[in-house]
This record gives structure tokens, sequence and C-alpha cells, in this order.
């Protein structure tokens, strides 16, 4: 049973130029996708496409059918913004590249981690079985000194806490689909890699279905095992990690790989 | 300390005004012919070292050399000296170029800023000896058809015809090669970099690693670079010093540092960065 | 984020000239007519009117049509001319008050922006008060000092002016500053005045042309308001703003002196705006960074 089934995406500006043409993949309950390519790929619109959320002016076609826990496929494609609605959170949240921007900078961050949670477990969650809710949520993110996270606004920890705490917000809504979209792209290389083997983990638990988004094979490969390769809005490319890495077909493929291989080389001869 | 050293921060700090310090005494060397890598963490100080090795903030502790002499704005000499000699690239391409001038203006800034058009006009035609403002005149309209402005934008691989562009026109790849461009033009022999190639895509990347490496190669440039990218350190510097909280806590040859840290901030550094599974197609 | 950068990518012309874009949006070419007809009449003003401004011998609230196509007023002075000279006084006080402020504005805003930090707070406090300071009260005070004249009106709208667009030339400042490019240009040795001219104003004038020309139109409307309380230019001066406080009395009776000033009045105002609003859209095609 797929969790998330794409097929033939094409997403069109207003002015009917292709950003994204005739992509299509799925992923099962429980499984992983890595969704790999530069600037100008159409990565995050495909991600946006899925949640519903394309900017105005473009319009999608093709299929995106996306089942929730023990519900029907449900269409998102000319779906109206009350179904999305529904399907956004229960049947999949997004993660995004910048936490700073995607929490809202006035409100501490245990008030808003309350909205999924009383969302998910109902309006009557509140007083002390809230905070403790919430509490449990930041801890689930390994966070230190959850209480303290959780009366502070967002600018006043770091980019790494903050994106643990998208994650929990993302977490708390316990979606069939979690999409990460570059995650990890702003953080310092060790918050990368503890965020990433979080990422793993907690996905790993709960059984659900990961989406993951970057232009970094390498980061991809931590966490994924597919990756589909797009370049100008085409998928160039499926398969394993280790054939698209070890065996890459398309000369894009093997561009990106060997730039990659390229880059890295010059660090293995010294670390190795 | 180094007699060979262009340019040398001396126990240098730097604190905000009723601030923590956020750079607490380093010392470091870039000597001719040797790239320096500073590696470390957001907040470490590492752009802020940066701007001090620039001239564009002053140590509030410690000391700044160029060639063995103290930076002063005061000394204009010195610092129009120092000026030609290190130049810089920064991080994003989209912040760094001007927006309403032309590839050609741009790349030519540092030419007219340290007047050197003027000294190019006298000697290539030898009418210059209009008094000054007359030459910077001549020299303004001249520019953009200045010699060193087509070769210095062929050498980043651009074609001479992008010099009538504006920024908007070109992708980040080729906005950095501007930006290279602008940086190598009037022959320097420091170039500063602000994690150079960060913001662009791996297969650009790879490009200006190279481009940056044959510069190296050809013009006998040095690179001082913050990067948090250890490969693009290792790919392009012969050393690397390793900054936490402020503090360098460890330096030496790329090798060494990179090859066996003896810091375990080093160290976490080091095994932290995601790797490309093994190719087991190719390697066998 | 793909959608952006794919944006920025496009070649624009083969040529490679950009600005060769700039289309004549209809804002500008309507805003362009309207303003135009009001300096039209201005500029006619100056050369020849129906009858002289003071001249009382008409048929006191004549109705439109024969000697007089609009009528005249209760002193029987033709309309057409108050309105004519009306247009003249309008763009002076509009002009003056610009120039005033837009002048005194962008050098205080220049000064706050580059200004170290105790400085630039003394500066924006200062521009707070101001700004905090009623117009009305300014041309109060300036009409005690002096007396009530176009002078007084210009000098107390544009002081007001000052403070706004100080406010906003500083923070265009800033942005331009923490841009990258000014850096860049520190480092090969550019000196601050060269800086200034060739990067900061050049990217700062287009928002500050837009926002002068709306600051116009809220000046003529200033100067209108500040004539119709009795503290703009004096009589025999016809200000539009004085003729309708004049007629306000025989709004029914007599609607030709209410309606033509004001409708030469919405003319200049919503022809200014829509000139701001051509000029936004021509002047920052392809350069603004859409994200």
């Amino acid at each position: 049973m797929n969790v998330l089934d794409v097929q033939g995406l094409t997403i069109r500006t207003e002015e009917g130029r292709d950003l994204v043409s005739d992509v299509s993949f799925s992923i099962g309950a429980g499984s992983r996708l890595g969704l790999v390519g530069e600037s100008g790929s159409g990565k995050s619109l495909t991600a946006l496409a899925v949640m519903g959320l394309l900017p105005p002016g473009m319009t999608a076609s093709g299929s995106i059918a996306l089942t929730a826990h023990g519900a029907p496929p449900a269409e998102i494609v000319g779906a109206t913004e009350r179904a999305l609605n529904g399907l956004r959170g229960r049947a999949a949240t997004v993660v995004f590249q910048e936490p700073l921007t995607a929490l809202d900078p006035l409100m501490r961050l245990g008030a808003q981690l309350a909205e999924p949670l009383r969302a998910r477990h109902g309006r009557g969650l509140r007083g002390a079985a809230l905070r403790r809710a919430v509490e449990e949520a930041l801890d689930r993110v390994r966070l230190p000194e959850p209480g303290r996270i959780a009366r502070a606004h967002p600018h006043e920890i770091s980019g790494g806490q903050r994106q643990r705490v998208a994650l929990a917000m993302a977490l708390a809504c316990e979606p069939a689909l979690l999409i990460a979209d570059e995650p990890t792209t702003a953080l310092d290389v060790t918050v990368q890699s503890e965020v990433l083997a979080l990422l793993d983990t907690l996905v790993a638990d709960r059984d659900m279905a990961l989406l993951f988004i970057s232009h970094d094979l390498a980061v991809v490969s931590a966490v994924t095992d597919h990756v589909l390769v797009l370049k100008d809005g085409t998928a160039v490319e499926s398969g394993s990690v280790a054939d698209i890495v070890g065996r890459p077909v398309h000369p894009y493929t093997r561009d990106l790989v060997g730039s990659a291989r390229h880059l890295e080389s010059a660090l293995e001869r010294i670390v190795r | 300390m180094n007699a060979t050293a262009v340019l040398t921060a001396e126990d240098a700090g730097f604190a905000y005004r009723g601030a923590p310090a956020v750079l607490h005494g380093v010392s470091l060397d870039i000597t001719a012919g040797r790239s320096v890598g500073l590696v470390g963490e957001s907040g470490a100080g590492k752009t802020t070292l940066l701007r001090l090795l620039l001239g564009l903030t002053r140590p509030t502790s410690g000391r700044i050399l160029f060639e063995g002499a103290e930076l002063r704005p005061r000394d204009r000499e010195l610092t129009r000296r120092f000026r030609r000699s290190v130049q810089s690239v920064f991080q994003d391409p989209y912040s760094s170029l001007d927006p309403r001038q032309r590839v050609g203006r741009i790349v030519s800034e540092p030419l007219c800023s340290l007047g050197l058009t003027a000294e190019a006009g006298a000697e290539g035609d030898g009418s210059g000896a209009r008094g000054g403002r007359a030459l910077g005149i001549r020299a303004r309209g001249a520019r953009r058809d200045d010699p060193r402005v087509g070769a210095a934008l062929e050498a980043v691989g651009l074609p001479a015809d992008a010099a009538l562009r504006y920024p908007h026109e070109f992708s980040g790849g080729q906005r950095q090669r501007v930006a290279i461009a602008r940086a190598t033009v009037c022959d320097p022999r420091v170039l500063l970099a602000d994690e150079p190639v960060s913001a662009l895509d791996v297969t650009t990347r790879v490009r200006i690693v190279d481009l940056l490496l044959e510069l190296k190669e050809s013009r006998g440039l040095t690179i001082a670079m913050v990067s948090h990218d250890l490969s693009v350190v290792a790919a392009l510097c012969e050393w690397t010093a390793v900054l936490e909280y402020g503090r360098v806590v460890e330096q030496g040859d790329t090798a060494s540092v990179l090859g066996s840290p003896s810091h375990p901030y080093t160290r976490r550094l080091i095994a932290s960065v995601p790797r490309l599974p093994a190719a087991d197609g190719t390697a066998g | 984020m793909s959608g952006a950068s794919e944006a920025r990518e496009v070649r624009v012309g083969a040529a490679g000239r950009a600005p060769s874009r700039r289309r004549r949006s209809p804002a500008l070419v309507t805003g362009c007519v309207l303003v135009g007809f009001v300096v039209l009449v201005a500029l006619v003003s100056l050369v020849w009117l129906p009858y002289a401004p003071d001249d009382t011998t008409g048929t006191r609230l004549a109705a439109p049509g024969g000697a007089h196509p609009l009528g005249t007023d209760k002193l029987g002075r033709d309309l057409l001319t108050q309105l004519m000279t009306g247009a003249w006084i309008a763009l002076r006080a509009g002009l003056g008050a610009t120039a005033l402020g837009g002048v005194l504005g962008v050098c205080a805003g220049l000064a706050a922006g580059f200004a170290t930090r105790w400085l630039d707070d003394t500066l924006s406090t200062l521009l707070d008060v101001l700004i905090a300071f009623p117009t009305l009260l300014l041309a109060m005070l300036m009409v005690a000092a002096r007396s009530a004249s176009l002078g007084s009106a210009v000098l107390a709208i544009g002081l007001a002016m000052t403070a706004v667009v100080a406010r906003l030339t500083r923070v265009l400042v800033k942005r331009v500053l923490a841009q990258d490019y000014i850096t860049a240009a520190r480092t090969s040795g550019t000196s601050w005045p060269r800086i200034v001219t060739g990067h900061v104003l050049p990217n700062i004038w287009p928002t500050l042309v837009v926002n002068l020309a709306l600051q116009f139109g809220l000046a003529v409307m200033a100067e209108a308001s500040l004539s119709f309380l009795g503290l703009g230019a004096p009589p025999p001066n016809a200000s539009w703003g004085r003729m309708l406080q004049e007629a306000q009395a025989t709004v029914f009776t007599a609607p030709t002196g209410v309606i033509a000033p004001g409708v030469l009045l919405v003319m200049l105002v919503v022809g200014v705006n829509l000139v701001a609003d051509g000029l936004r859209d021509t002047l920052d095609p392809t350069r603004r960074r859409t994200r």
C-alpha cells in the first residue's frame, strides 16, 4: 500500500512554462525516497505540490494520491482547500530548510507546538496535560531542558535546536508521510549529522514514510535507500542509492556523482 | 613572526562594545604560496577574523600586519598597496554584485578605485599628460574596453561580451565567476574568500574550485578561505586553522590537521562530513 | 526555491541591453496625461488669463456660460481665472515642498544611514519627533512666525515631508550598505564618496523617486487643506483650497465653485499617484530579486 503515489505530475506557470514535467514516483508505508537535484530542478515545487501548497499562478496536472492512516487515497491535484486542510498534518507534513522562517518569531515555542498537538489529540488537551505533552514532544527530538525551550522564543535558541522544534511540530501531527525539504542545509556540519541521525531513528520508530529532498547526494544517502534524480523538472534517473552512486547511467547523474566524488576525493586522500 | 608572511594576525582579538569577545588572541600567518583554510562552525569567529584580515574592522586587541607593518587607515600608501595586494570574494553571488552596474563596470572597479586605469591610459597611448582630471575621465570612458577587464573575464571562463550585461542575466555560478574576475583583475597576491562555493550547486562548485586551483597555479595566487566544507579546504588549502568559540584550537598543514587531528573538536568535525557510499561498482 | 532561481537565470535580450525592456505602463501614460493637463493650465495662466484675478466686476454667483465659462464666485470674480491661477499655486506648492523635503530628507537620511550608532540614534529620534509633530501645528507656527503666505505653507509641508523622506532614505541606505557589493567595493579601495555616488544612490533612487512622486501628491493636498483653513497663500491669489472654502456656503446654489477646483485637485493628485505607480513598474523591472 503506497502512502504517496505521484503519476505524471506536471507543474506549469501562468506563462505556460513547465517547471516540472511528467514526474512519477511512489513511496510505500514506512519506506523512504530521496529527491535529488540542483537549484531549478523542481524538487521543492514537487514537495509543495504534494502538500497542495503551490505558489499562486502555478498549476499542477497529473495525479498525486495521498493516503492517510486507514483512509482511502485522496487526490491532491484539483482538491479544494477544505479537503487539503483535512489532509495536511494527518496525511503529510513538511519540515523546511530554514526553521527560523517556519516558526512564528513572536510566539513561544511551547504555544506553537501546542497547536498541532491539540489538532491531533483534540481541543480537550489543555493545562498541565498539554504542558506535559509539549515537553514530551520536545524530549522526543532529544532537546535538553524541554521546559526551558517551551518557554523560549525562536530567536533564543540555536539553529539546530530550532530545526529540532520544527521536527517535533511535524511529528506531533503523526503524519503518514513526512516531507523534509533540505532540512539540514542551513545547519553546521556537526549539527547536520546529529539531526540526520535523529530524523533517521524517529522516522524508523514510527514507521513513517519519508520524502527527503536535497541537493546533496551524500546527505540523501545518509537517510534514504532510494533516490530520484531531477534535472530541469524531469526525472532523469531513479534507483537504489548504491546503484545511482555506483553505476550512474544518465550523463547528468554521472556529472552529479562525479562532482561529489571529485570534491570528496581531496578530503578522502588526507583522512583515509 | 614569519619574514615571508603577506598578512599576519598577531594575537588578534575582537569584541563588540559591551559584549563578550567573539575572537580571542588569534595568531595566523598568510604566507605567499601557502593557501589557508579557516574552518569552524557558525559563530566560531571565522568571518570576523576574515573581516579583520580584510582591514574592514580593526581588532580590539592584538594587531593585523601587512608585509610586516601594522595596518592603519591613516597610512594611505600602505592601505593602497594592501588593497591592491589583497582582494575578496564573498559567499552570496546575488548580493556581491551591484544589480545596477554592468559586469564590465563591476570588474573594473578595483582598477578605477586604485587609480590603475589612469596609469594604463598614460602608458598605452602616450597622450596622457593632460592633467589628472582629464585622464580620469578618459579612463572612466574607456574602462569597459580596458584589456585587463576582458582578460580577467576570459581567465574565469566568461565570454568577453559578458562585460556589457547585467548581473541578473547570469546564473549563480557565472556570477561567482564575475566576482572572482573582479577580485583578480588587479593581479592581487592574496584572495580572501568567505565561503566562496557554499551557495553553489555541486556541479558548479566543482568548476569554481577547479577555477580557483587554476588561478593558484597560473598566477601564484594565495587563497585564504573561510569554509565549513572540509573537502573544499582539502582541495584548495595547504594550511588549515580550526576555530572554535573564537579561538584557534588547532592549525597546521592541512594533511596533518585533517589527517591526524589532535583536537577533539576537529575530530568531530571530520567525522560529521557526509560521505557518499563507497562505489562498489567501480572500486570493486 | 527552484522557481525563483529559474526565473533568475532567464537570459534577457541577445544584445544584453536589459533596460530596453522599459515598456510604457498604462498607469504612467494616464498619470502623465492628467498631470500634463494641470501643468498646461498652470503654464497658460502665466501668459493669459480671461480676467484679472482681482477683477470683481462680474455678476455675483453667475451661472457658467457666456462671459464666464465657469461662472463667478460670491464676489463676482471669474472662476476660470481663479482655477487657472490656482493650478500654478498648487504646482508651486507641490514642487517647492517636494524639493525642500526631498533635498533635506535625502541628506538627513544619508547622514543617518552612514552614521555610527549614537549619531544614528540621535537623528532617528529627532526624525520620530518631527514625524509625530502635526503638519497643521507646524504650519500655524510658521504663519505666526512669518505671515500667511504660500512660502510659509511650503516651508511647513516641506519640513514635515523631510522627516518621512529621511526615514525612508535611512532604511534604504542601511539595506544597501548591508550588501556584499559594498564590502567588495571597500576591499577594492573604493572611497566612501565614490561608494555613495556609484553604488548607494543608483540603488536607492528608483524607490526614492516613486516615493517623492507620492509625497508631491500629498503636498498638493496639504497645501489645499492649509489654504482652506486660511493658512496658505492670501488673497487675491486663488488657491484651490481657498476656492473650496469660499464656495462652501453656496455649494447648492453655485456648485461649480466647489466642483471645478475639486476636480482639478483630484486630477492632479490621482495623476501623480499613477505616475508613481508607473515609475515603480518601469524602474524596477528585472532588477528586483524576486524571492
